[in-house]
């Protein structure tokens, strides 16, 4: 009795010593860096004070602080945030082929869409957080210790998705890094069940922040049945694509090699949907345009202005424009995947598809207001310093997971 | 107050507890919410009151913090939070409020009916609001707008809600909008907390403290019902409406989204919306649908009436006549 107590500690004992090894050696590599990694570290934390400070601006004045008002309630935080859904959903494409079809090539880089993941959905709960009227009670949404209107409300779908998702993206991850970090294989009985949920689980928490918009029939440009499969192929284009940057950038800053193969497969999983995409917009903007009724007034906003309010009209143009060309040139490929032709067109699709999921969805959902009136809307210093805020966080946060994540990975390689 | 409607009051409290299934839980999770809070609170504290107040005022304000949601508060509670809001009004403002809970009446449905013929644009309606519902003078928060329309036409979206010129105008009429107060309310499914409900007289109503500001309703709502906080609300002292209801014309803070509530701080004490009552040409009729004698059942059965957006199917509890 008393010796297999006895061995049950001292495993223990060793579970938590190589915790701590891990640990310390992760957070060893995540910070340290040359010159220049050190130099890009603090002009993120630099953007993230910014932010703070905007942020206390806001809390003194109320929301007051941002150009939202009565009609257009929603702006610049919720439509960085709806984009963002979609940046963290689209890891499953690297997901899916890597972990079911037992995609080698896509294998090796599975690990950075994790974590850009990651990233994205702290972005996306730190938008929702700082577009809060009364963050202080935001304990209120805590399911059991306040009250959660589930599963009436869509909002509160998108609390429980964003977040169990966010817990998915981290522990597999973390489990598979541990293991390779003891250059031991990890066992997939225990994160292959994971790995299927977590996919499903991506198309969750973009369906259902499309359902958020779509189940309102006091917008009539957000309720519409096409929101929720355009929203699954906006975000499979635009994510890919950063993860191509993403993939250049590492390439480019570190010693870690990234095949043609990978590029190849991710561009072509990206302009796909790029192409699904153009499609059903060009089917929106038909049935908008070809007999216009008064529910078409938003898109007659957004495309050509509306009372001489025309403030989206560059936005929306030039969203299209760039979509256009970014798709182009990434289905044609004339660069040959030569990384620099590359990361331009995906920055072009990345871009966007930003500005026309973002502002370009948010904004004429609530204009004309439901009386009809229109004005126009454009982010006050204190949105635009708080956004740069929260997008340097996710920065920041996927950096430093992409830096031990990948010495790990490497250095297993090396060790097999 | 009435001994019978404090009887409804307590049953309609047991219905509540056994639906949520929370008493126990709610007694057994206080202690956790206090600690995830606690953030929260010092936040508020700090924030939310302004400067640090004295022991008494911040001890107050704790304890509000960390109340429930109206709708699950025994009655004991709610009175318990409506002596410290009374309180903290004297001590932060120097005023001395009344705030009532007054629970629905039973047999009691309420629905609200527009004269477009009646209607001159004189706007009392909207001053009389302002005025008894403490709204915002600094951002000029208003519930209602009145809408001055062509003839030939039949839906504000085409009006003209800001006009500054003597009414009425030759060849216009005038059309009202506010809170339908929908049978079927979109902003009630879309709220994630359950700080806005249909209360059983039909009114809907938002327990301002329990709002954390996300504005999916205000999203959801066709009419434009609803207004938001944008910056901490000012009501002179001198014209503050002091009798106050807790769902009702009691002061607001940032960062809550409210509504209008049929006045419920006079409706459910037997008067009229101050709308109602401040209109000059009896263009608003607003009465008990259970009643088959009130007037607003004699508008329905005898005037043409209509409802605007009804193809949404919120079943609003506001029509619109012509005489």
């Amino acid at each position: 009795m008393e010796t297999t107590q006895n061995h049950i500690r001292t495993h223990l004992t060793s579970i938590i010593g190589e915790v701590i090894a891990f640990g310390k050696d992760v957070i060893t590599w995540s910070l340290s860096g040359g010159l220049a990694y050190q130099i890009y570290l603090c002009i993120l934390a630099a953007l993230m004070v910014l932010g703070v400070y905007a942020y206390f601006v806001q809390i003194s004045l109320g929301l007051a602080a941002t150009n939202m008002s009565d009609i257009v309630s929603w702006g610049f935080y919720i439509a960085n945030f709806t984009f963002l859904v979609g940046v963290a959903a689209a890891a499953v494409m690297i997901i899916l082929p890597s972990y079911i079809f037992k995609d080698k090539d896509l294998h090796k880089v599975v690990i950075i869409g994790e974590c850009v993941a990651i990233g994205a959905l702290l972005m996306c709960l730190m938008f929702v957080f700082v577009d809060m009227g009364a963050p202080w009670n935001a304990w209120h949404l805590i399911p059991g210790i306040g009250l959660f209107n589930w599963p009436t409300s869509l909002l509160t779908w998108d609390v429980l998705v964003l977040n169990g998702y966010l817990v998915l993206n981290l522990l597999v991850p973390a489990y598979i890094l541990y293991c390779h970090y003891y250059h031991r294989k990890p066992n997939e009985k225990l994160y292959l069940p994971l790995v299927f949920i977590s996919i499903f689980w991506a198309f969750g928490i973009h369906l259902v922040t499309a359902f958020l918009y779509q189940g309102l029939p006091a917008r009539p440009f957000w309720n519409n049945p096409l929101m929720g499969p355009r929203f699954l192929a906006s975000a499979f284009a635009a994510g890919p694509a950063l993860i191509i940057i993403v993939l250049v950038i590492i390439q480019t800053t570190t010693s870690f090699r990234v095949e043609d193969a990978v590029f190849n497969k991710i561009r072509r999983i990206s302009v796909v949907s790029a192409i699904i995409n153009l499609i059903m917009l060009f089917s929106e903007v038909f049935k908008e345009f070809y007999l216009p009724t008064h529910h078409s007034l938003p898109a007659i906003y957004l495309y050509f202005g509306l009372k001489g309010n025309t403030a989206l009209v560059p936005w929306i143009w030039t969203a299209i424009t760039m979509n256009l060309i970014g798709t182009l040139i990434l289905a044609f490929n004339p660069g040959k995947n030569n990384p620099r032709v590359m990361v331009a067109a995906c920055a072009l699709l990345f871009l966007g598809i930003w500005l026309e999921k973002g502002m370009g969805l948010i904004v004429p959902g609530l204009v004309p207001s439901p009386l009809g009136e229109v004005v126009n809307y454009a982010p006050s210093w204190v949105e635009v310093c708080i956004t740069l805020g929260v997008l340097s966080l996710g920065i920041f946060v996927v950096s430093l997971l992409l830096k031990p994540a990948l010495i790990i990975e490497q250095r297993y390689e090396a060790g097999e | 107050m009435d001994p019978r409607k404090n009887k409804i009051d307590q049953n309609s409290e047991e219905k509540d507890c056994r639906q949520s299934q929370g008493c126990d839980r709610r007694a057994f999770l206080k202690g956790a919410a206090r600690v995830a809070a606690f953030g929260g609170a010092a936040m508020l504290a700090g924030c939310g009151g302004g400067m640090l107040g004295s022991k008494e005022e911040l001890s107050l304000r704790w304890k509000e913090y960390f109340k429930k949601n109206y709708r699950l508060m025994t009655q004991e509670e709610k009175d318990e939070t409506v002596r410290r809001l009374e309180r903290l009004a004297k001590i932060s403002n120097n005023v001395n409020v009344q705030i009532s809970s007054a629970a629905p009446i039973e047999g009691v449905l309420y629905g609200y009916a527009f004269s477009v013929t009646r209607c001159k644009g004189y706007m009392e309606c909207v001053a009389a609001c302002v005025k008894e519902n403490n709204l915002d003078r600094k951002s000029s928060m208003q519930y209602i707008r009145i809408f001055e329309m062509e003839h030939g036409q039949m839906s504000p979206e085409v009006g003209n809600a800001k006009f500054y010129h003597p009414v009425p105008v030759d060849d216009h009429f005038y059309m009202g909008v506010q809170c339908n107060h929908c049978q079927n309310a979109p902003c009630v499914k879309a709220c994630p907390v359950k700080a806005t409900w249909q209360e059983p007289d039909g009114i809907v109503v938002v327990d301002y403290d329990w709002c954390i500001g996300c504005r999916y309703c205000i999203a959801a709502c066709p009419y434009y019902g609803r207004r938001f906080n944008w910056n901490e609300p000012v009501v002179p002292r001198d014209e503050m409406t002091k009798k106050q209801h807790y769902l009702g014309n009691r002061l607001r803070h940032r960062g809550k989204t409210e509504k209008c509530t049929f006045c419920i701080q006079r409706t459910r004490a037997g008067r009229l919306p101050a709308c109602a009552e401040a209109c000059p040409t009896g263009a608003r009729v607003f009465g008990n649908l259970l009643d088959p004698d009130s007037e607003i059942r004699f508008v329905l059965k005898n005037k043409k009436v209509f409802r605007w957006k009804e193809d949404l199917g919120t079943d609003p509890k506001f029509w619109y006549f012509m005489d």
